[in-house]
């Protein structure tokens, strides 16, 4: 054999090698998307149940709730930066922190100081690679987020929000994540949590009977007490359905890169298997002259 | 006896759904029973358990942080956790 051909044998064999684990990740990707996808559907009705009680308690409420009303100057801005844990999902995570960038510049060009919260390991280490300060962080579940960790991540940035701006308090937040719209489609997006307008049209919920006569309730304890309790359960929601979204689009993101790798990889051993046989073949010609040329010699000698 | 259409929600699924005769639970301002005719109220629960008297034999679930909506017989029971104890079966 060839040197050249063994050459090509042995790329055949390691491009084989990677398109079977790039196979194996798309099958994972996209049994584990099934599963995010439901997961998202079943938020719902809390979703729809909180929105409603919202929506009555902003019908019936003139209260200026800190966490609603829009304060006089903001000077420090909190940014929530969701991304994977795990990279091999195509542009999935540089997209999502190319957004964070652009919010980040835009805060900065409107005066106001900016602290970033991190979930997702990729994020993370963009920003300790740049030696870039950040207020707290939070991995390992990106790919599957439970609520508790919803209630961490906002428990975390409720406190700070309570926190005077001189100690380190800060007067908005923003997530930026990544809104599951299609299997193909999934797009980086911005969303302003805090002050937040509580009636809109959530992810992936569609909010019924929106026209329907609100229930003229009665509050137990009392309306203020109520408010208290609902919109930080609201925000650690809003927060959770944020994970679950990006734990989906990061799926369907990597099912969709591993597709394509698999792809090539498969264009890749056709190009070396033409290669290798026409080194081949191009080594058998050369013999064959060989034994022409030297039977020719022969002959004539 | 119209009977309560109930609902009952955690924050990553729906628990369960069906009607029944009367619920009972605990809010902030102490134990709840609601029956069907209830005024339309919004309350506070703390941790604690609901029990659901459903046609099917009573439902017990243990919550955490939520809300109790109850509007038209309709009642939607909202926590962060649900554990449900006993299926009453």
């Amino acid at each position: 054999m060839g040197a050249q051909m063994r050459v090509y044998r042995q790329r055949i064999r390691s491009v084989q090698a990677t398109k079977k684990i790039t196979r194996a990740m798309e099958l994972i990707a996209a049994s584990r998307v099934v599963k995010a996808r439901q997961r998202v559907a079943e938020s719902g009705p809390y979703t729809h149940a909180l929105t409603t009680a919202l929506s009555a308690l902003a019908t019936y409420s003139n209260e200026e709730h800190p966490l609603t009303s829009e304060p006089e100057v903001v000077r420090r801005a909190a940014v929530l930066i969701i991304s994977s844990d795990r990279g091999l999902a195509g542009g999935y995570s540089s997209s999502v922190i190319k957004e964070s960038e652009q919010l980040i510049q835009r805060l900065h060009d409107e005066g106001k100081e900016v602290v970033v919260y991190l979930a997702g390991r990729k994020v993370i280490s963009f920003y300790q690679f740049r030696h870039r300060e950040f207020a707290a962080e939070w991995s390992g579940f990106s790919d599957a987020p439970q609520f508790s960790h919803a209630q961490e991540i906002g428990e975390r940035i409720m406190r700070d929000f309570d926190t005077h701006y001189d100690e380190g308090g800060h007067d908005e937040v923003h997530i930026v994540y990544t809104r599951f719209k299609s299997m193909v489609t999934q797009e980086p997006r911005v969303l302003r949590l805090v002050p937040m307008e509580v009636v809109e049209e959530a992810d992936g919920a569609t909010v019924k009977d929106s026209d329907a006569v609100l229930p003229l309730y009665s509050f137990e304890p009392s309306l203020e007490e109520v408010l208290d309790q609902l919109l930080p359960q609201y925000i650690t929601h809003r927060i959770y359905t944020c994970l679950l979204g990006a734990a989906a689009s990061e799926l369907a993101a990597r099912q969709r890169a591993m597709k394509s790798a698999t792809d090539n990889a498969d264009a890749l051993i056709k190009t070396y298997t033409r290669l290798a046989n026409q080194a081949r073949q191009a080594e058998i010609t050369q013999e064959i002259s060989e034994i022409v040329g030297g039977a020719d010699a022969l002959a004539s000698a | 006896m119209s009977q309560l259409q109930v609902e009952l929600v955690a924050a990553d699924r729906r628990v369960w759904e069906g009607e029944a005769s009367s619920v009972r639970c605990r809010t902030t301002a102490g134990e709840l029973g609601v029956l069907p005719g209830h005024t339309p109220l919004l309350g506070i629960l703390v941790s604690g358990d609901v029990v659901i008297h459903a046609a099917d034999g009573d439902r017990r679930a243990t919550v955490g942080n939520g809300f109790l909506s109850v509007d038209h017989d309709r009642v939607t029971i909202v926590a962060d956790t649900v554990d449900v104890a006993d299926s009453g079966r």
